[in-house]
This record gives C-alpha cells, sequence and structure tokens, in this order.
C-alpha cells in the first residue's frame, strides 16, 4: 500500500492521457457489455428451454397449420406425458411498433406444460370462465402500463377486426430468463371467429415427455405417425427450436465474437502503445528509483500495476455503462425481451480487462525492468 | 587518507584493485579505466576531475555499483561487490550508496517530501518514522518550509537539496556526487558546496564527486585527475591542511 501514492501520483501525470486511455477502456467494455446483452437478449430462450419439451410444427414451415386432431394421436404416443397448443396471433395493440407476442392457448393444459409460467389461482380461474380474458407476462404488462380488470382493444391482422380482451391475470416466470412478454388468450375465443378453412388447425404442439432421455425417440416416433399424410410434421427439442429461430437472424455468437475480437486487439494496440510511451518518457526516472535501490521486479511490477489501475478503472467503467444501459429496459420496446447484462459476463468482461491491462504493460514493463541504470542516465 | 598507489591499509571503507572497465564500439575495444587503484578511507571528501571521456562517471558509477568492472575489484566497507548478482547489487546501494546527479533527476510528480522518501519506502520503517527522518533529512538541507512543494516549484539550487537530503535519507556509508553543482550558478554552487561540507565535517560522510570545476574541486580534502583511464595523483590543494596522496 505504501507505493500506491507513487503509482497514482505517475497515473496523474498526463491528465488527458490517462483520461483518454481510461476512455478506451470503458468504450470497448461498454461495447463488450452490450454485445453480451445482446446474446443474452438472442440466446437466452436457448438457455432456458425445458430439456423435457418437444416442439411439433408443420413440416413446411411454422406457418403453416397442422389439424388439432393430431393432438390425440401424438399423446398415444408411448414417452408423451402431456400436450398442448398455441396458435400466433400477431394483433396490434394501438401502433405496429408495440409488439408482443400475443397467443391463444389450450387452457386445459397450458399451465401443465409451462409450470414456469405462474401466476394466481384465482386470477386464472377469472381467465378460465372469462371468453375474452387474457393473461399477460409481467413485462409486458409493465410496459403498457396494464393492470387486472383493465380492457384490452388488440387489431387483429390475419382475422381483421377489433379484438376486446380483458385482461385477468398477470404471470410471472420463475426463472430469471423466462418471457414475462407473451400475451395469452383462449383458443376458442380465436376459433369462433376463424375463417371455416381456418378452423380447427394449430399453430404448433408441445408436448411434455416422461424423460428427456426419450427426446431423440419420441421425436422419430411423431414425425413418423404423420409421414406422407397431407400435414407432415417437425418435432424438435424446445432447445433445438429456440437455437433454430435464433438462427434466423444470422450467426449471432460469431458477429459478437469478432466484433469483440477487434475492439479488444485494437485496445490492446492503443494502450500498448501509450503505455510503452509512458515508460518511455520516465526512463530518467525509472533508472534512478533503480539507482536507489529499487529492485528490477519492483519496476516491473510498477509498471504493470500503473497498466493494470488503468484497465480496472477504465473496464469497471464501461461495464457499469452497460449495466446502466440495461436499466432502462430493451430499447426495441418488445422484440428483445431479455435484456439484462448478465453476471457472467461481468466476470469474464473483468478478467479480459485485466488480460487487456496485463498484455498491455507487459512488454514496456519487461523493458523497464532489463534497462541498465547506466544506459538510462546516460540518455539525459 | 586517499591513495592511488594499491598499498591502503584495512581501514580504507572504499578500496578499489586493478579496476579497468572496457567498452566495445563497432568492434574497438575502448578501454575507459585501466588497473586503476583507489583506497578511501571513512570520513573523507574526494574530488575526480579530468576531461570529459577521461572516465569520471564511468569510475563512479563502478564505485556506486551502477556498473562491474571488466577488471579488478571493489570491496567497500569489508563488501566486496565486483561479484554481487544485479539483484544483491541492488540492495546493496540502497544500504551504502547516496546518489546526487548533476540533473537532480527528482520525479515531478512527487513532492519534495515524497522524493526524499523514496528510498524509505524500501525499508520497514513505519510512515511516522519515516516522515521523521524525511523531515530530518529536508531540515537538514535548510527545506523545511519547502516539504509539500514539487520540484517545479523549486529553484535549481533547492532541488539539487532535495537530492542530497533523498541521498541522506537512509544514512549511507558515502556519497556519489555526479557534477552536483554542473547546472547551478556560482551562488546556488556554493551554497550546494557549504552543504556537502557541512556533511562531511559534521557527520562524517565520505563523499566522492566528480567535477570539471576546479573552484568547486577545491573544497573537497583531496583532488584526484583521471586522465587516460588512469588516476593521476595532484598537487594537493590549496587550504587542505591533512591527507593528500601518495
Amino acid at each position: 500500500m505504501k507505493f500506491s501514492g507513487l503509482i497514482l501520483a505517475n497515473l496523474f501525470r498526463k491528465k488527458i492521457r490517462f483520461l483518454l486511455t481510461i476512455g478506451s477502456f470503458a468504450v470497448a467494455l461498454f461495447l463488450f457489455g452490450v454485445l453480451a446483452v445482446v446474446k443474452v437478449a438472442f440466446s437466452q430462450g436457448i438457455d432456458v428451454a425445458g430439456a423435457d419439451r418437444l416442439v411439433v410444427i408443420n413440416r413446411v414451415s411454422i406457418i403453416q397449420p397442422l389439424p388439432l386432431a393430431y393432438r390425440d394421436r401424438i399423446l398415444r404416443i408411448p414417452g408423451v406425458q402431456g400436450i398442448t397448443f398455441d396458435n400466433w396471433f400477431g394483433g396490434v395493440y394501438q401502433d405496429e411498433r408495440n409488439f408482443f407476442p400475443q397467443f391463444a392457448i389450450d387452457v386445459e393444459n397450458q399451465r401443465k406444460i409451462f409450470p414456469e409460467m405462474e401466476l394466481p389461482d384465482d386470477q386464472w380461474q377469472t381467465f378460465l370462465k372469462d371468453r375474452q380474458g387474457a393473461i399477460v407476462g409481467a413485462s409486458t404488462a409493465e410496459r403498457f402500463h396494464w393492470k387486472v380488470g383493465d380492457r384490452i382493444p388488440i387489431r387483429g391482422t390475419f382475422i381483421p377486426g377489433t379484438w376486446e380482451f380483458n385482461l385477468d391475470g398477470i404471470y410471472h416466470g420463475k426463472r430469471r430468463g423466462d418471457d414475462e412478454t407473451q400475451f395469452w388468450f383462449q383458443w376458442n375465443y380465436l376459433e369462433e371467429r376463424k375463417p371455416d378453412r381456418l378452423k380447427g388447425q394449430v399453430g404448433w404442439y408441445t408436448v411434455k415427455l416422461d424423460s428427456p432421455d426419450n427426446s431423440l425417440r419420441v421425436s422419430k416416433a411423431i414425425d413418423a405417425e404423420f409421414s406422407n399424410s397431407p400435414y407432415e410434421t417437425h418435432t424438435d427439442t424446445e432447445k433445438a427450436f429456440a437455437a433454430g429461430w435464433v438462427k434466423q437472424f444470422g450467426n449471432i455468437q460469431f458477429l459478437i465474437m469478432s466484433i469483440g475480437g477487434v475492439v479488444f486487439f485494437t485496445l490492446l494496440l492503443v494502450t500498448g502503445n501509450t503505455m510503452a510511451i509512458a515508460v518511455r518518457e520516465r526512463t530518467t526516472e525509472l533508472a534512478v528509483l533503480k539507482a536507489v535501490g529499487y529492485s528490477d521486479r519492483f519496476v516491473l511490477l510498477f509498471v504493470l500495476a500503473e497498466s493494470l489501475v488503468i484497465a480496472v478503472i477504465g473496464g469497471g467503467l464501461g461495464l457499469g455503462l452497460a449495466k446502466l444501459f440495461t436499466l432502462g429496459g430493451d430499447p426495441t420496446r418488445g422484440l428483445l425481451p431479455f435484456f439484462y447484462l448478465p453476471g457472467q459476463a461481468v466476470i469474464v468482461g473483468f478478467f479480459l480487462t485485466l488480460a487487456i491491462g496485463a498484455a498491455s504493460g507487459l512488454l514496456p514493463a519487461i523493458g523497464a525492468m532489463r534497462m541498465r541504470v547506466v544506459d538510462a542516465l546516460r540518455r539525459v | 587518507m586517499v591513495r592511488v598507489d594499491g598499498h591502503g591499509g584495512p581501514a580504507s571503507l572504499i578500496q578499489a584493485r586493478g579496476l579497468g572497465k572496457t567498452y566495445s564500439r563497432g568492434g574497438e575495444q575502448i578501454h575507459v579505466l585501466q588497473a586503476l587503484n583507489l583506497d578511501v578511507e571513512q570520513g573523507e571528501f574526494v574530488a575526480f576531475m579530468g576531461p570529459s571521456g577521461s572516465g569520471k562517471t564511468t569510475l563512479l558509477n563502478l564505485l556506486g555499483g551502477l556498473d562491474v568492472p571488466s577488471a579488478g575489484n571493489i570491496t567497500v566497507a569489508g563488501d566486496e561487490i565486483t561479484h554481487m548478482s544485479r539483484s544483491k547489487l541492488t540492495q546493496w546501494r540502497a544500504r551504502h550508496v547516496g546518489f546526487v546527479f548533476q540533473m537532480y533527476n527528482l520525479i515531478p510528480v512527487l513532492t519534495a517530501f515524497q522524493n526524499v522518501e523514496l528510498p524509505l519506502l524500501l525499508t520497514s520503517l513505519s510512515k511516522t518514522e519515516r516522515s521523521k527522518h524525511v523531515e530530518a533529512a529536508l531540515g537538514m538541507v535548510g527545506l523545511s518550509d519547502r516539504i509539500h512543494h514539487y520540484p517545479r516549484q523549486l529553484s535549481g539550487g533547492q532541488e539539487q537539496r532535495v537530492t542530497i537530503a533523498r541521498a541522506i535519507v537512509s544514512d549511507p556509508t558515502f556519497l556519489l556526487c555526479d557534477e552536483p553543482t554542473g547546472d547551478l550558478d556560482r551562488k546556488a554552487a556554493d551554497e550546494i558546496m557549504e552543504l556537502i561540507l557541512r556533511l562531511v565535517k559534521e557527520y562524517k560522510k565520505t563523499v566522492l564527486m566528480v567535477t570539471h570545476d576546479p573552484v568547486v574541486a577545491q573544497r573537497a580534502d583531496i583532488t584526484l585527475h583521471l586522465e587516460k583511464g588512469v588516476l593521476v595523483e595532484a598537487d594537493k590543494p590549496q587550504g587542505v591542511a591533512a591527507g593528500g596522496v601518495r
């Protein structure tokens, strides 16, 4: 600790350079934090997807329907413990920018298949009795300042007209990553107003397995059951389904790694250069330190410590700003429902900061360590 | 008594025998010092003079453990320093040598107090003890009222006083002064020399000083001339009553 004054005094020697170097770290780590947030936003659905659930969609595409009659046939397949179905609604609340996912749900089985979505029983019972009832995730309710009892008009898209809903309940996810943006209403309500050509059809099935170990066997069995029919199926685990969904946006992971890699490499060059200049300017002073008895190892650690202090201050600032950025919530108004900086990213960011700080200071520090006092003093 | 004939007795604080230093430059061997002998006793004040390139600073660097000789050996207070490792030599310097440089070489971002405290940070002294030592050293050089001033807020003479305070704060065995007045005007140079003389006379410090200035050299007990890498006996400076070269 007695050397901290010496380190700090040197850091503030060139205030503008010190602030700019800290700024470089802060910008890089802020960007890292934001990239981590984006990665989570795209991958959280994959991370929390149930290992014991399968998703069955039309083999052609998810926008093609499946017959409701498949439900009982799927239920009879060994290994299937339960099943539910949904339809995508795609309505608009007030403005098209107010996007949130709306599903017509199978009220009998929804809670059995998705037990992680919790809401009070009395709200659920009210919902069951109310044909125009709706349940909404806490995040969407908060976003639009909805409360139980509110009347919510939604404009239909593929089934035109205004749909009036009564908000009967608000659900919360058990886990941090659970999707709290969904809007559910009774599938029967949708069925009543569907054109005849669409009646008796569902968007997809979600199948609950008796054991995750059976996922491959049951998937094959379901697809085999409906092969060569007008509505062939494609069955996958919920995790693979979520991953496939994300893939439609491109290789997010690769993009993030590429951008992050370039940013950190540039940061390494910039800070390495800055540290080299800073040490070069102080050659005589470092020589004097050695002359009065400071060891080569001390000088090495001294230069490294300066570099690390800059890195930690700048990196901490950047990660802090990234955290602040996420506190405002999803800036896309619903497209990224999981919008937070995960603790793991903060830890990784911190260690990256230390690594860059150490790497950028290492060469100048080694140079300072090896420097001979007489040579350094002769340069003056 | 200072001797350059290699016959100094066991009372010598600093003893150099057959000291040589050779540099290689462009394939050419340059013999800066050749078979040099020197004996200096405790409390003596020796000035080294000589033309540029004669090896004065090289000799000082060797005696101060900043450089290693190509030949010969150096013993200081019983420690043979020539074959010490780099890290041992660093520790030895911290205990035994106080350096005073021509360009002061203070750290500009530290106050006078902090600059003087630097050698003490390597010791096990407490903060309070360090403060006492630093204040005493700065008091000794007459800068008690400039303790919290930065080097840029001090005159050249005052900066050199801070350097001297830094050199004596850990009570080293001897002081090495490389042109301590070379960057000062005559008045400031006189003040610095008065200070060095006080350290020798009142505190019995051993001082080895390189200078180009004969007036400054006259203040030393003895002046030795370096010519072509060899210490040459000089006339006893006027005003020095005792000692001398044999």
